[in-house]
């Protein structure tokens, strides 16, 4: 699943970017020929016309890809991946815990690597495949760790899983998972407030010495 | 249905062991929809403006900018709100839950004074940000230490035998003891989608402990009727007592969504978390506790001072448990309470006991250690073989059994008596012990029990499950009755339709509904004998037996309640929590190395999640003793650290391997299965065995959580 060439894109797609760049600045001028004309200006905020401007303005068209599908995008440049992904593409599986990266609840993959998606806006993310939580699974098959976070009973509420889950495949993957104090050291930036950490611990062990493919 | 019938499940040690969580392929798939995560047409999104004084009242409000920025539907102040019926009554002064958006009043700091609607979050929070205010400003009081002379006594004082009588015991321990405010902070920021389905007619999917209470107080104070209110709360992401109560923001929402007339959406921030939805409060001790040279205790003196806000009053059991845990002829108990500018606490994880067993069980600590005494022969030199209250006996209490069994499963013996005597590969190593307890209860519920004629039981009631298992222990319940499997099985919780059950809370779930589950399959397991003419219980091929009477189903609806024997016997669960730390000579830095917990609460339904409970009580316990606490800086009455980068809990690094471990003997008066709560004694006593095994490696004694490395340098 991991993207190894993750900075290697194809022509067709730094085209595409360009183009949305170009459409872009052409909006702004747009904006900027409506501000220097008060008196429309004015009558269209009156009709609210300023907001469909703003609209118009405020939107960038973002490409993503999202477990394996692709998702063409009007979204606002300050969304963050987080509610892109929870309020736009209705992925609720990523989970919204501080919107400050300081829980890791909202833990997806961006190119086969881990990070905080309330960190990233979504047009950092344009152009790139995600994983999220509900595309690990091969159809009814769960992926391995799925399974052992099930198996050793990995959490309770179950709201900080979806994050732990993800940052436990990449903790793997990165070969941060050597020994329990490297895993537990590797895995300290997901919170889980219902105290699961053992058996998380337990379950990234048994994938790591199961030799599975994650 | 005859509640003392012969039960299969008493004498068994947990049959289903190692049967995994019946909702875990929804979590680990990301398919359990928790309360902000339903897809619900033409949505809109709430921010909450936080008030930025402590005390006063709102001079002016500036919302034009907010309501002009893009896509904002509705700014609802205390100037604009529609009146919440519930809100007018006949005493505006009483006191009680905070009225959002009712007066200029304010009473803390980050009290809401606005909600802005938006058709996106991101238009919310940025219009949120516009909205502007100016106060008239009153002095504040926020310390609790400096405003200890002006608490006042919500209860009476308790007091057996002689007042104070430890002050002329030949041995004496007289301590002051401080635990900081502490956020329940689940993972999951409460959420509400309120929806409008008619003029009297409403939808929430609502974060809640408690469906038919949320339903209750959201029909009270909209002045609907109950059955109006469709509360939908399957999935709940971690509470701790947070959930307990129906607070502001979720009657904020609903009043949005009939201003907007479209359906509301409202996240808490995390930073809305530490003013929204209660906390552990904050709270002085003092325990007096004197004993004979031999160890037998003459008396305990158990005083408490704990913050609640102005405008309520939350009273909690922080000395209760000093008049409960031991064999003392003398107890004297004092607690008060000081009304401070801050936002009302609420009960967290062992509430009051948590609290009053840091002190108790660090004071018998420290005690021991004046006695020369080991910490576990002072306790069962004092232990309680009836209840020390009522003199009543007790349903069933096997807590020597639970010391004996952690106790060589920490390596007790390993312990040195002198304290700072033992160094490991450059650490200071400390054993410590705490013992906890709490009251077991059962309520009422009321189950539907459905046979298929495909062969799968069906399970009905409106409970919730915020993480302990609720769902599972129930399923193992039904599967051992019925003999079927536990896949066969399909327990629906989380739904105000459904038949009622309590709110979950207090440790009384798996008593309460699990009884109201094992009386309905028992009564529908009859049912069958009866259709089927035979006597003999026990195993039935109910799929057969349907299917020969022409039968698409059998069902029936139980209520569940407990009887005579809850006044007879003194019903409590207990635990005790030992710990290995190692402490840094130069750093001071505090590291668990081992923690076993044993649990002493009847039988176990469901081994797998009960540990887990456990375990993540024992690791809140641990949050509580070395980082955990609230800061307000009361020049400003502002907290400093509402976030999870500043107001630390445990994370990964911080916990060791935890081992819980259960006495496993079934109480035999509670109720038909033998189980009594877990919840709470998990993190009861936690802290205390801590700082005990702090003082045991280091000599020094920490009367003040949370135990942070300056404490010890």
């Amino acid at each position: 699943m991991e993207n190894k060439n993750a900075h290697s894109k194809p022509e067709s797609e730094l085209e595409e970017k360009d183009n949305s760049r170009r459409n872009f600045l052409k909006q702004s001028a747009f904006i900027t020929a409506v501000a220097l004309t008060p008196a429309p200006a004015v009558k269209a905020a009156a009709m609210h016309l300023d907001e469909k401007i703003a609209e118009a303005f405020e939107k960038v068209p973002v490409k993503l890809e999202v477990n394996g599908v692709m998702h063409n995008l009007s979204v606002e440049p300050r969304a963050t991946l987080l509610d892109i992904l929870r309020e736009q593409i209705d992925l609720t599986g990523t989970k919204k815990g501080c919107d400050h990266g300081q829980c890791g609840a909202c833990t997806v993959h961006v190119d086969g690597h881990r990070v905080n998606s309330c960190l990233t806006l979504g047009v950092m993310a344009s152009g790139k495949k995600i994983t999220t939580i509900e595309g690990l699974a091969k159809g009814e098959e769960l992926h391995p760790m799925q399974e052992a976070f099930l198996k050793h009973d990995g959490f309770q509420c179950g709201y900080c899983t979806p994050g732990q889950i993800m940052s436990a495949v990449a903790c793997i993957r990165e070969g941060h998972a050597n020994s329990e104090t490297e895993i537990r050291e590797y895995m300290s930036g997901n919170i889980c407030r219902c105290g699961a950490y053992p058996n998380i611990v337990n379950a990234i062990q048994e994938v790591k010495s199961g030799g599975q493919i994650v | 249905m005859n509640k003392h019938m012969e039960n299969k499940i008493l004498n068994k040690t947990s049959t289903l062991e190692g049967i995994s969580r019946v909702d875990g392929r929804l979590k680990v798939t990301g398919k359990a929809k928790y309360s902000a995560e339903y897809s619900v047409k033409g949505i809109t999104y709430g921010v909450l403006v936080p008030g930025t004084i402590t005390k006063g009242s709102i001079k002016t409000l500036d919302i034009k900018k907010a309501e002009g920025a893009p896509g904002v539907l509705s700014v609802i102040t205390y100037l604009n709100a529609p009146k919440v019926p519930g809100y007018q009554t006949d005493k505006p002064q009483a006191k009680g839950m905070l009225k959002i958006f009712y007066d200029e009043q304010i009473y803390f700091n980050g009290q809401p004074i606005a909600l802005v609607i938006a058709d996106s979050f991101e238009r919310a929070l940025f219009a949120a940000s516009l909205v502007t205010a100016t106060y008239n400003v009153e002095p504040h009081q926020t310390d609790l230490i400096k405003n200890r002379s002006n608490g006042f006594t919500p209860r009476k004082d308790y007091s057996r035998g002689e007042d104070d009588a430890y002050k002329n015991a030949p041995v004496k321990v007289e301590q002051e003891y401080f635990i900081p405010t502490e956020v329940h902070n689940p993972m999951e920021l409460h959420a509400i989608i309120a929806r409008w389905d008619a003029d009297d007619k409403l939808t929430v999917f609502d974060k809640t402990q408690g469906i038919k209470a949320t339903q209750k107080n959201i029909a009270q104070a909209f002045k609907l009727p109950p059955d109006n209110v469709q509360v939908t709360s399957p999935f709940v992401g971690g509470a701790f007592g947070a959930a307990l109560r129906t607070w502001p923001h979720e009657i904020a929402a609903v009043l949005a969504a009939k201003v907007v007339k479209r359906p509301v959406k409202l996240v808490l921030s995390r930073a809305d978390m530490f003013t929204s939805v209660g906390y552990r409060p904050l709270t002085w001790q003092k325990i007096g506790l004197g004993a004979t040279a031999d160890g037998k205790f003459v008396g305990i003196t158990h005083e408490a001072a704990g913050q609640t806000s102005v405008y309520e009053d939350f009273t909690e059991n922080s000395v209760n448990i000093s008049q409960l845990m031991y064999a003392s002829p003398n107890v004297t108990t004092r607690y008060k309470l000081v009304s401070l500018n801050v936002n009302t606490p609420t009960p967290m994880r062992g509430p009051g006991e948590a609290t009053g067993a840091f002190a108790l069980e660090s004071a018998i600590d420290e005690l021991s250690y004046a006695l020369n005494m080991d910490p576990i022969e002072l306790r069962l030199k004092n232990y309680a073989d009836t209840d020390p209250l009522s003199g009543k006996p007790y349903s069933s209490k096997f807590l020597n059994d639970a010391y004996k069994l952690g106790a060589d499963r920490i390596g007790w013996s390993n312990r040195n008596q002198k304290p700072g005597s033992v160094i490991e590969k450059g650490w200071l190593v400390g054993y410590g012990m705490g013992a906890g307890m709490f009251g077991a209860y059962r309520g009422s519920a009321t189950v539907l029990a459905r046979m298929m004629a495909d062969g799968t039981l069906l399970l009905q009631t409106a409970v919730t499950d915020i993480g302990p298992g609720t769902g599972t222990a129930m399923v193992s319940i039904a599967s051992d009755i019925m003999e079927i499997p536990a896949g066969k099985i399909k327990f629906d919780l989380g739904d105000s339709s459904l038949p009622p059950s309590p709110t979950q809370g207090g440790s009384s779930i798996t008593s309460t509904v699990g009884s109201a589950v094992n009386d309905a399959c028992k009564e529908l397991q009859a049912k069958f004998q009866e259709l089927n003419g035979t006597t003999e219980s026990g195993k039935m091929d109910y799929v057969q037996i349907l299917k020969k009477h022409n039968l698409q189903q059998l069902e029936v609806t139980t209520t569940s309640h407990g009887g005579p024997e809850q006044n007879k016997y003194a019903m409590y669960s207990w635990s005790v929590h030992f710990m290995k730390v190692l402490v840094h000579p130069a750093t001071g830095v505090v590291k668990v190395d081992k923690a076993v917990s044993v649990a002493d609460c009847g039988t176990i339904i469901s081994n797998k999640t009960a540990s887990s409970q456990i375990k993540g009580g024992t690791i809140m316990g641990t949050g509580m003793a070395l980082m955990e606490e609230a800061v307000i800086d009361h020049r400003y009455g502002r907290l400093i650290n509402n976030n999870f980068a500043d107001y630390h809990v445990p994370v990964q690094a911080d916990i060791p391997q935890v081992e819980a471990l259960f006495v496993n003997k079934p109480d035999p008066y509670i109720n038909p299965i033998g189980a009594k709560g877990m919840g709470e004694i998990a993190t009861i006593g936690v802290a205390a065995a801590i700082a005990n095994a702090v003082y045991n490696a280091t000599g020094k004694r920490v009367r003040d959580l949370p135990i942070t490395p300056d404490k010890l340098i």
